[in-house]
């Protein structure tokens, strides 16, 4: 099953190098790794995708909190919490086919950023899901190039994953 | 205090209360070495980074603290690698400080440039590039913090050469302030309970010694434990000396080369009481089926090790030196219980294999038999000694047949199994321990790994006593060849190697040699008496195997028996 976890790491020279090494090393299966500054300054947010069983993922935990520059691991997978990652995807659009797209572009609520003779790049934010499926049907248009976040998490809660 | 990032490593580490450091000067520690004849601070030459780094870690395995060694950048830097590895495969408290190229040439590929910190990031704790002055009070108190509490373990600094002669205001931290780090102390004592009422329920249960043991220094409450409960006791290769080998409750070292009892009280048990052990797969044999009838206890002060390899039932998380007096309060608290009365039949049991089948093998008068030199050492040291190995055969045959009396007395190399470790390991931890007699058992294939360390043995006028057991073949890949791959011998013939007692001789080191099993007590004797370094070249045949062995991927009951 997949798991999704908030990692958060001093925001230090070589603290991804640690976690991405770790993760290689062990064998683990990562799915998608994201990272970013965060609510605090000297701290990054990283958030992974783990495929894992439980007994997997206990170790991906244990293992991933022993690295020194880790602060705190929260599991976002259960608990009420957001899940999102955002699309760029460049398509092949002619000047007929444009209507179709903006269609489609409209249907899953994403928006054009960029039009060309040739292109059209559309930005989709939302979940994993939703973003495959409006790459499955462009398709049909010709994808160029797709550009992927990962996925980022943030629980609803009004406590902040540092505190849990 | 305004000085030199030199100067300041050098304050640093009489801060951190280091009284030796072993290196190899060159280029971007120049300055570093500069400052250390400055301050006359003592300093070991090894004549091998390698060699460094292993003495370090024989240093701190010796004595408990921290060993420092220091290298230049480049090649200086990656000869550390295997010994930085070594430390962190055995929790080895080290801090290594090497020189990096200038900040401004970082990145360029520049002359002795290596990505040290890169390198090392699989097999540290933790590691640092310092490329700030300022940084270098904070990052060395981190560092020997790091290193030397939780689960013990190597770090890297690495620090640019300019940084070395740049200025700053010295001020050592009292305190680290570390987000991310806060090894465990004391864990929940209320699973302690259940841990009590394991054993009380347990019909055959089993007392499993590591290397936590030793390195956190909790023997005596592990002996307490053991005396109290009366249960039969096995250990780890690390675990060895925890409790005395001679010890009635001790059926000695489980797994690979494990003795018969301890293999099948292991697989018999109903309880296992893992303290201070990681379940690596030379323990258990088999994964699938290690214990399979039993409860699995495991104390570690590792998060990471419960349920890494073997699933554990209940978890004692924290700290031995925590867990360990906490259970033997709660257990004289349960003055009800005839905890040795309770064990009796299961007590008989593991002591018929242990009569069935003791280790052994055939002793003889015509050629000098590599057990017989462990057992006589042993019988002369009387388990005073500190005890350091190579890897290989002779490990193993010194694993099984000394009779260790007494915590951290034994260093080896256990979960990186490195050749070559043993001759600096030596060096360490007899500067490390100068009144404890040192003996190094070795082979004719490890001792030439690191056999420029004589050097440094005989420089420093070290009386250690180095034994190799020389059956003129790479013994342990040898019996595998002659077990496995059907006596095709392929490159493990060692003809050709120097002759040992020249060799010694022209390093400055006291060489002797013994061939007749007649000569070898008064030559062993003679070796231990001599005031300065020693090497005895004691030639036996390479017929033996290393036994019993439970084959790789075997059950460990399923073991390939020997002996008499």
């Amino acid at each position: 099953m997949k798991h999704t976890l908030a990692v958060l790491v001093e925001n230090r020279p070589g603290v991804l190098t640690h976690i991405s090494g770790l993760i290689s090393r062990r064998a683990f299966n990562i799915e998608s790794i994201a990272a970013g500054y965060s609510e605090e300054a000297d701290t990054t947010r990283i958030t992974v995708q783990v495929e894992a069983d439980e007994l997997e993922l206990e170790q991906v935990v244990n293992q991933l909190s022993k690295l020194v520059d880790v602060i705190k691991i929260v599991n976002l997978t259960d608990g009420d919490s957001i899940h999102r990652e955002l699309a760029l995807i460049k398509v092949k659009a002619k000047p007929e086919t444009r209507s179709d797209i903006v269609d489609i572009v409209d249907i899953f609520r994403a928006r054009v950023v960029d039009v060309n003779r040739e292109t059209m790049v559309i930005e989709l934010t939302g979940e994993q899901s939703k973003i495959d499926a409006l790459c499955e049907v462009l398709k049909d248009h010709g994808i160029i190039e797709i550009v992927r976040t990962g996925l980022i998490a943030l629980s609803r809660s009004p406590v902040p994953a540092k505190d849990i | 205090m305004r000085i030199t990032g030199a100067q300041a490593i050098i304050e640093s580490l009489k801060l951190e209360g280091v009284d030796i450091v072993f290196g190899y000067p060159g280029g971007a520690v120049l300055t570093l070495y500069d400052a250390l004849y400055e301050a006359e601070f003592p300093h070991v030459l090894t004549r091998h980074e390698q060699g460094a780094v292993h003495a370090a870690d024989g240093y701190a395995r010796a004595t408990g603290k921290v060993g420092v060694c220091i290298a230049t950048s480049g090649p200086g830097a990656t000869n550390l690698v295997t010994g930085i590895a070594t430390a962190y495969m055995d929790s080895v408290p080290l801090v290594a400080i090497t020189g990096q190229v200038g900040t401004s040439l970082i990145g360029r590929d520049s002359f002795q440039e290596a990505d040290i910190r890169g390198i090392t990031t699989p097999v540290t704790k933790h590691n640092y590039l310092v490329k700030k002055v300022q940084d270098l009070p904070r990052v060395l108190k981190e560092a020997f913090h790091i290193a030397s509490t939780g689960r013990p373990g190597p770090v890297v600094v690495d620090v640019a050469k300019d940084i070395f002669a740049a200025m700053l205001d010295f001020q050592y931290p009292d305190t680290v302030q570390l987000r991310g780090y806060h090894p465990l102390f004391e864990g929940d004592s209320s699973i302690l309970d259940l841990v009590v009422e394991e054993m009380q329920q347990a019909k055959k249960p089993l007392i499993f010694l590591g290397g936590g043991v030793n390195i956190s220094n909790t023997v005596d409450q592990a002996r307490e434990l053991a005396g109290l409960t009366g249960f039969p006791i096995i250990s780890s290769l690390m675990g060895l000396g925890a409790v005395p080998s001679d010890s009635p409750q001790n059926l000695g070292m489980v797994g690979m080369h494990g003795t018969y009892a301890a293999n099948m009280a292991t697989t018999e048990c109903d309880l296992l009481l893992g303290i201070g052990v990681r379940f690596d797969d030379r323990v258990t044999g088999l994964l699938d089926e290690f214990v399979s009838k039993a409860r699995i206890v495991h104390f570690d002060i590792d998060p990471a090790e419960i349920n890494k390899n073997v699933r554990a039932d209940i978890r004692v998380v924290g700290d031995l030196r925590w867990s360990l007096p906490a259970l033997v309060e709660k257990i004289k608290a349960q003055r009800s219980v005839e905890w040795k009365g309770q064990v009796k039949d299961w007590f008989d049991t593991v002591k018929a294999w242990e009569k069935e089948q003791p280790l052994g093998y055939e002793p003889s008068a015509e050629v000098i038999m590599p057990q017989t030199v462990v057992e006589k050492v042993s019988e002369l040291t009387q388990g005073n000694a500190l005890i350091v190995t190579d890897v290989g055969q002779h490990q193993m045959w010194t694993a099984q047949f000394y009779k260790f009396a007494q915590g951290r007395s034994f260093i080896t190399s256990g979960g990186l199994g490195t050749m070559g470790y043993g001759l600096p390991a030596a060096i360490g931890a007899k500067i490390g321990m100068p009144e404890k007699p040192v003996v190094l058992f070795s082979g004719d294939g490890g001792i030439m790994m690191n056999c420029q360390e004589l050097a440094t043995a005989a420089n420093q006028g070290l009386p250690i006593k180095i034994l190799i057991i020389n059956n003129s073949v790479l013994g342990m890949v040898f019996q595998w060849q002659r077990l496995f791959y059907g006596q095709r011998y392929s490159h493990t013939s060692l003809q050709g190697n120097p002759d040992f007692v020249k060799l010694a001789e022209a390093m400055g080191v006291t060489g002797l040699r013994v061939t007749e099993p007649g000569q070898l007590d008064q030559v062993l004797k003679q070796a231990l008496e001599i005031d300065g370094p020693v090497l005895v070249d004691i030639k036996v045949p390479n017929t033996e195997d290393v036994l019993p062995m439970v084959p790789n991927g075997a059950r460990l009951d399923q073991m390939i028996m020997g002996g008499k």
